[in-house]
């Protein structure tokens, strides 16, 4: 018992963990070629890892993408593919920042006004994709990905121009007022640590993104609603014929998902830039499906995958810099991690069953016969 | 027990009912319907070029139809590629990042070993390059292809950023060393997001019936009501067109032949249909989708060494804008066959060229009014099917359309980017019955379950 105990942790842990070593190795492979030196590249990552104003950029850039992770992980535990968590996030956040630019409110009910109108639009985004699933059959893959780009190429560049801040010097939507920012949580790190220089902010978002992880938890692994979700993620006919509406599912999933989405761009809108324009981060969407796989759908894994890419996606900056390497090994690390890693879970799913039919085998031989033909009688 | 209460539909145990319209045209076979099809397309634009505003004939005119063959070339050949993988049962949301692949391997074969055909070929051999990776993962590995195929698309620019890094380091080191820039890292005026100019494939007109002078420019120039239309259409398709345009439109046929009328079509299509019959029969399944999978991303490569060499004459970083899902588009519009992708890449590739000849989007405001009279056909047969839903739904799409075409004079600059999106979901509405895609489409498969 104990020994399949260790055995089952370290196949737990050794995905992830074989994963990214082989994603260290072959970018090392990559840097050789190139002409550097891997070492040194990555000494240089992770002595830049260490200071604390990086720190804060690796939260800062980890927030969202948790966030992301979420939503797509919403998903995932019903076997559904929001791949349209791209276009629900900007969606949401362009019509945040249209919305939170156009009025001026006290700083609460200002906040929160935004924090409702980025959730709604990105819920009823999903939520398309939703209706046409359950009403026409529609896989919700092709429907997102249509959806992201009649959200992106459509939506948003049409209502870009119409909502243009045609008085100030910004492009983009007009910038939104003090009173709809979030103040930054630099004053709480502060107590443990020394003054944070160089004008890194450390976003407030933060405690959303906890709160939602958390939720996450205790929605999936303690309502009722959320074994219902599991349930048909795991086996839809088994979860039919148990009562669980599966229409209701997907609308509820979709949903979700959508309203995590709309959370995604909050960083940008509400901590960093505080408008919408041509340089608004995009691709968060489909880096967040890379960090629930990663994760595993899992709050607490979801959190180290999108602190990892947060990390490498800061560390490009200071390669950039020493010149110890080439930036763009950053973002070759986060394809092969990702690609790894299913490849890596794939494996141990399969060492896992097999591991249960041996032992279902065992077992069966150590049961006398005369007790199986009795249970068979 | 609510299916006895039923009446009986009143079609059934009349069997002298005529078949409709729409009967007869759906037991053409395929080729007809699309020419049926494509020919009241054409008539279409003419009329609605006829009552338009802007008095030009940019709808039809031949070098439109000529831009319209070039844009259709890379959505096709994409959507060829998505029709591989998904007959062989994998999906392939990978296709954009083959197709980036595709770009920077085409131009750096053009300008490295100094000729297109080079680049023709290293474009390929990069998108099946990406093509086997999503192979590797998806067949050997099992992992779910729609992981997999954002995967690559995370991985693909990375990748082609680096490897112009890479170029444009070592040219810069041979030139302040005073050497030339020598095989394989000849990137003199690239940077590491362009490469240096990429020639595209030779020009060509068609003997007689293409070129300036040629049989269809005179029957354009003689401006008989549709016929001239249906003959500047052609022209254009037939003067001065590239070789690799020609080649992109060959490969439709040999699709189809290779697909539907070879042993070798027969066991891809299996693996996307029934693995595990196919398996019972001695078929390879493995072998056959990898086949499948490696096709297709030669194919995206194809379209992305076509993006870089024909349509920009040089590699650029993001060239490719959702190309690939546009394939994507154009496969699930034609019913996952070969001639429906490419009626899907035509009608896909045509706003976009629009968008570029008309700089003032006074004649592609007639697309609005297309789209209109089509949502109202589709009202009309809805209503003919006693489909409620439906007619409510075009319906009011329908209505949107006219007032909108009646609104404005121009038509909206995002219109390009977002047509082949909105008609594959309208698509999806209506016609969802009458599309079939590959049974076994995205179900992961392993040796032995049979």
């Amino acid at each position: 018992m104990n020994q399949s105990l260790t055995r089952r942790i370290l196949l737990a842990v050794g995905a992830p963990v074989a994963a990214v070593v082989f994603a260290v190795t072959l970018s090392s492979i990559f840097l050789l070629i190139a002409g550097s030196n891997p070492l040194q590249a990555y000494g240089d990552m992770l002595e830049n890892a260490s200071r604390l104003e990086t720190f804060v950029d690796i939260i800062n850039r980890a927030t969202p993408l948790y966030i992301s992770g979420i939503a797509a992980a919403i998903g995932f535990r019903m076997n559904l593919f929001n791949i349209g968590v791209e276009g629900q996030y900007l969606l949401a956040a362009f019509f945040a920042a249209v919305v939170g630019g156009a009025v001026e409110l006290p700083p609460v009910l200002h906040v929160g006004l935004i924090f409702f109108v980025a959730v709604s639009v990105g819920a009823s985004y999903a939520g398309v994709a939703g209706v046409l699933k359950v009403s026409r059959g529609i896989n919700e893959v092709i429907a997102t990905i249509m959806l992201n780009f009649i959200a992106i190429g459509g939506i948003i560049a049409w209502l870009a121009v119409e909502f243009l801040d045609r008085e100030g010097a910004s492009t983009g939507t007009k910038e939104i007022a003090e009173s709809g920012r979030l103040p930054d949580l630099n004053g709480v790190l502060e107590i443990f640590t020394r003054e944070i220089t160089k004008g890194r902010e450390l976003t407030s978002i933060l405690i959303i993104a906890v709160l939602v992880g958390i939720g996450y938890h205790l929605f999936i692994n303690r309502t009722r609603v959320g074994f219902d979700f599991r349930a048909s993620g795991f086996n839809p006919l088994a979860a039919r014929a148990g009562g669980v509406p599966p229409k209701k599912m997907i609308m509820y999933a979709m949903l979700l998902s959508g309203a995590c989405a709309g959370l995604v761009g909050m960083v940008e809108i509400l901590s960093e830039s505080h408008k919408y324009d041509d340089g608004f981060v995009r691709g968060l969407g489909f880096l967040g499906i890379a960090v629930a796989l990663l994760g595993r759908n899992h709050p607490g894994g979801i959190a180290v995958a999108a602190l990892l890419f947060g990390f490498l996606d800061s560390s490009s900056g200071i390669l950039q810099i020493t010149g110890s390497a080439t930036p763009e090994i950053v973002q070759i690390m986060q394809g092969i991690i990702v690609l790894a890693a299913v490849v890596a879970y794939e494996v141990v799913n399969r060492i896992k069953v097999r591991d249960e039919a041996s032992a279902a085998a065992a077992a069966i031989e150590r049961t006398p016969s005369d007790e199986l033909e009795g249970a068979s009688s | 027990m609510t299916d006895v209460a039923t009446p009986p539909s009143p079609t059934v145990g009349e069997p002298d009912e005529r078949p409709t319209l729409f009967q007869r045209y759906t037991s053409l076979p395929g080729w007809a319907r699309w020419s049926t099809a494509a020919a009241a397309g054409i008539m279409l634009l003419t009329i609605v070029q006829a009552i338009g505003t802007g008095d030009t004939d940019v709808l039809t005119d031949a070098g439109t139809a000529g831009g319209m063959l070039r844009f259709a070339v890379p959505i096709m050949l994409a959507g060829l590629g998505g029709l591989f993988a998904e007959r062989a049962g994998v999906v392939n949301i990978g296709l954009e990042g083959m197709m980036i692949l595709g770009t920077w391997f085409g131009a750096w074969g053009t300008v490295n070993f100094g000729s297109p055909w080079a680049g023709v070929v290293t474009g390929l051999v990069g998108g099946a390059l990406g093509g086997l990776l999503h192979a590797i993962a998806t067949v050997t590995f099992n992992v779910d292809h729609i992981v997999s195929g954002v995967a690559i698309n995370l991985l693909a620019p990375g990748l082609t950023r680096f490897l112009s890094d890479q170029m444009s380091i070592k040219t810069n080191e041979a030139i302040s060393a005073g050497d030339e820039p020598s095989f394989p890292f000849k990137w003199e005026g690239g940077s590491i997001t362009q490469s240096p100019r990429a020639q595209g494939l030779p020009k060509i007109d068609v003997p007689i019936l293409g070129g300036n002078d040629g049989l269809l420019a005179r029957i354009d120039d003689a401006e008989i009501f549709f016929i001239s239309d249906v003959a500047g259409i052609l022209d254009g398709a037939m003067t001065q067109i590239s070789l690799f345009t020609i080649i992109a439109f060959a490969i439709v046929p040999l699709s189809a032949w290779l697909l539907w009328k070879t042993r070798i079509g027969l066991r891809i299509r299996i693996c996307g249909e029934r693995p595990e019959a196919g398996e019972s029969l001695g078929v390879n399944i493995y072998l056959h989708k990898y086949m499948g999978v490696i096709t297709s991303g030669a194919l995206a490569g194809m379209a992305g060494a076509f993006i870089a060499m024909e349509l920009a004459n040089v590699y650029r970083e993001g060239q490719t804008t959702g190309r690939g899902f546009i394939g994507l588009a154009a496969l699930i519009f034609g019913n996952w066959r070969p001639v429906g992708v490419m009626m899907g890449s035509l009608l896909f590739g045509y706003p976009f060229v629009l968008a570029l000849r008309d700089g003032d989007q006074l004649g592609t405001r007639g697309l609005l009014l297309v789209i209109a009279i089509v949502l109202t056909a589709v009202l009309i047969a809805s209503i003919r099917n006693r489909k409620r839903s439906d007619a409510i739904i075009a319906g009011i799409l329908a209505a949107g359309a006219f007032v909108w075409w009646a609104l404005t004079d121009a038509a909206p600059d995002w219109l390009p980017n977002t047509m082949p999106y909105a008609t594959v979901l309208l698509v999806l509405v209506f016609m969802s019955q009458n599309l079939r895609m590959p049974a076994a489409d995205g179900q992961p498969y392993r040796k032995g379950g049979a």
